[in-house]
């Protein structure tokens, strides 16, 4: 009755990653819709709504930027550490959002799980999706507070969606391996705001410029963490000609210096997060 | 031209293995805690494959598979394209496993299926409907889940709004509908779905009587378009009216495939013939948290013989034994039968009937219950059993068993009532006034 009918063969699952890009594109609405669903339903019922995607960055940047900024005296590249926070603090709030999100995906949508087939990689991917309108938000009340402080965006920025990727794949790695991890241990809803609050302040708290002083070439260590990589060069794609003085201002070369170190653990997250999630993908419906 | 093959099942399998789905440690204490019985496990098992090598029983493989739990095993069928096609069987006998494994919720552990066309399945109407969403955003979030197109539910939209009856509240959020309105809305979806094959389990009793008959009919005119039907359903009668063939599951293999009438005539005695047994009751997982175990056996007879699938209007036994510590005083006891929506349709009591019976019950023994007609609808119900005496409530078991019961022409008339009559039937006698001497109608 239909034009082509395509043919599914279902058997026994094997191989280490075997993802099916055609039925991803197949599905790809459905990928929207989900998202379309987390950004309805993530303020619902509340008084303040899509106020608080300006609230939580902001607050965090006056906290930021008072105490570490002004009372530890924390100052990166000679700018504002009020601003300087709040460049980091934007694409890290997605980051540490999506990650929470995605990691409970496939818990709180374990009712659809068990009773309909869609490609479960959708699952934690709609959550990164859908925070993509808080981070278009917070980058929103970043340029009001460059403009506040005096600061032109630089040219650069335009770059900024390349390293918006790299923190999303950095979540997507890990929100698919602890997404699935979840399915077994639901310890992991405990252990994910540990995890958050840790990796913030490895990430977010001391500006590299700082800790090259501190501890010379051996502080390129800390660019293990990718997400490190990806803040700097947010902050640094944004203000850097607002780096005025040039025994401060922070040379792009330690930028991709950061980002290269980060980016083979990078690939790696991505890898061992996406095969365990497709590991754990069969047994999902049986043991969630 | 020849008929195409819809779905071809080859040798399908599928395996559980016991304490995977059962108990599974949900954190990693219980998972740390369970290390040195696992690996005590493992090495009981690795001496058990050793022992067997040296002996050569072959005894010994059985057993240590033990813990191992076959859901369905060597599954070999195919189905042609338009065809509607029924699938019986008790529960556990594989059926949800097989619809599971079709539709792609859970893998096989062996052998393969081979589906042409798209495949979307009923398993439960209403599923990813979100609460906090409005009807019209549900209608779309659920048609994609559903496998929809936006531009198929766009062009649908007003078709599944008018069969829903729910156009005036499109734009209130779903968790103020009424049950019924949630569960019109869910089924108007998914009858809008427009798949090459449809699997169907349990859906069609949903809201009330004019829905179920709009159900019935949309699924009807979607069988008769030439798509093929997978459909499981405990109700004989459903079956019998909407397939043409019928597919028995015992114990996770094909027992019969054939004509939906032998199909169903296979079933119910295959169902006399591995129910001879009592039920034990001392560790009932169904029973009540905190109930007193008196309950220690239960049997049904149907027609006289141990079974729990019957014919309508048939007499029906159910027989429980009891142990308690002490005499019961005041001892009471109720048998409740409810339908799958957990709606109660009747309750046996000697209460009403002969109140004082039980008052000086000894500490141990039988009550036997004998209904002379059963004058339910062909259907599967639920058994419940509970029991209590002066001292308050002591044991009950909701869900002790489950009673099938087949169409049957209890009239003689070829016109049989089913469940969109009621929920029972009872003999009426009719007569009219212009008719000589008030002749009534047979009984």
């Amino acid at each position: 009755m239909n034009q082509e009918l395509h043919t599914t063969t279902i058997e026994p699952p094997r191989g280490l990653l075997n993802l099916n890009w055609t039925e991803l594109w197949h599905y790809r609405e459905l990928l929207w819709f989900l998202s379309w669903r987390d950004i309805k339903i993530k303020y619902k019922q509340t008084l303040l709504g899509f106020l608080w995607a300006i609230i939580v960055p902001l607050v965090n940047m006056v906290i930021f930027g008072t105490i570490f900024g002004g009372v530890a005296g924390i100052e990166a590249y000679g700018l504002n550490s009020y601003l300087s926070y709040l460049a980091v603090l934007v694409p890290w709030h997605y980051f540490a959002n999506s990650l929470t999100m995605s990691s409970q995906s496939m818990v709180q949508n374990s009712e659809m799980l068990t009773k309909i087939y869609f490609p479960r990689l959708f699952s934690p991917m709609s959550a990164l999706i859908s925070n993509l309108v808080d981070l278009v938000i917070g980058i929103g009340i970043l340029l009001v507070a460059m403009a506040v402080f005096g600061v032109l965006p630089a040219a650069t920025a335009i770059f900024l969606p390349l390293w918006i990727l790299i923190v999303m794949l950095t979540a997507l790695g890990t929100g698919l391996f602890f997404s699935a991890l979840n399915v077994r241990y639901r310890d992991v809803r405990h252990m994910i705001p540990f995890l958050v609050q840790i990796w913030m302040y490895v990430t977010v708290l001391f500006p590299f410029g700082k800790i090259l002083a501190r501890w010379g070439m051996k502080g390129y260590i800390c660019a293990i963490n990718p997400m490190v990589g990806a803040v700097e060069g947010f902050r640094w794609l944004l203000m850097h000609n607002a780096m005025t003085n040039p025994a401060t201002a922070q040379p792009f070369s330690q930028v991709l210096l950061l980002n290269a170190i980060g980016a083979p653990v990078l690939v790696t997250m991505l890898l061992v997060g996406l095969y365990y999630f497709k590991r754990t993908e069969r047994v999902f419906a049986d043991i969630v | 031209m020849s008929k195409s093959i819809a779905i071809d099942i080859e040798a399908l399998g599928k395996r559980y293995r016991l304490g995977e789905t059962v108990d599974l440690a949900r954190n990693f204490r219980e998972t740390l805690m369970g290390l040195p019985r696992y690996f005590k496990h493992k090495a009981a098992r690795a001496t058990k494959r050793l022992a067997q090598q040296i002996s050569g029983a072959a005894e010994a493989g059985a057993a240590a598979r033990r813990d191992e739990f076959w859901a369905l095993q060597d599954i070999n069928l195919q189905i042609a394209e338009g065809e509607v096609i029924g699938i019986i069987g008790r529960n556990g006998a594989g059926k949800s496993t097989l619809l599971k494994i079709l539709s792609r919720i859970t893998p096989p552990t062996t052998g393969r299926a081979q589906i042409t066309g798209r495949l979307s399945s009923l398993l439960e109407v209403g599923t990813g409907f979100h609460p906090e969403l409005t009807g019209r955003e549900n209608i779309f979030l659920n048609g994609a889940i559903l496998g929809m197109r936006k531009a198929e539910i766009t062009r649908k939209f007003d078709e599944i709004v008018a069969f829903a009856e729910t156009e005036k509240f499109l734009d209130t959020p779903v968790k103020r509908y009424s049950s019924g309105m949630r569960v019109r809305l869910a089924f108007a979806v998914a009858a809008h779905l427009e798949p090459e094959i449809l699997v169907i389990d349990e859906v069609i009793a949903v809201g009330d009587f004019d829905f179920q008959i709009k159900c019935i009919r949309r699924m009807q005119h979607l069988a008769n378009e030439g798509r093929t039907v997978l459909f499981v359903s405990h109700n004989m009668g459903v079956l019998r009216h909407f397939c043409r063939t019928g597919v028995v599951l015992v114990q996770g293999r094909v027992a019969f495939v054939g004509p939906i009438e032998d199909a169903v005539d296979r079933y119910v005695s295959s169902a006399h013939a591995d129910h001879h047994e009592d039920i034990d009751l001392t560790a009932h997982p169904n029973r009540l948290p905190g109930a007193k175990p008196v309950f220690t056996k239960m049997r049904t007879l149907v027609e006289g013989r141990p079974g729990t699938i019957t014919s309508m209007g048939g007499p029906i036994d159910f027989e429980v034994d009891y142990e308690s510590p002490r005499p019961l005083r005041g001892f009471r006891i109720g048998v409740i039968i409810r339908d799958l929506n957990e709606q109660v349709i009747v309750n046996f009591s000697p209460s009403h009937q002969c109140p004082d019976k039980l008052n000086e019950a000894p500490a141990k023994g039988t009550i036997r219950c004998h209904i002379p007609a059963f004058n339910l609808m062909a259907g599967t119900y639920r058994v419940e059993i509970g029991c209590a005496d002066n001292d308050g409530e002591l044991d009950r078991i909701p869900d002790v068993s489950e009673m099938t019961i087949i169409e049957k022409d209890v009239f003689g008339t070829g016109r049989i009532p089913n469940q969109h009559h009621g929920i029972i039937y009872l003999p009426s006698q009719w007569s009219t006034s212009w008719e000589t001497a008030w002749t009534p109608c047979r009984l």
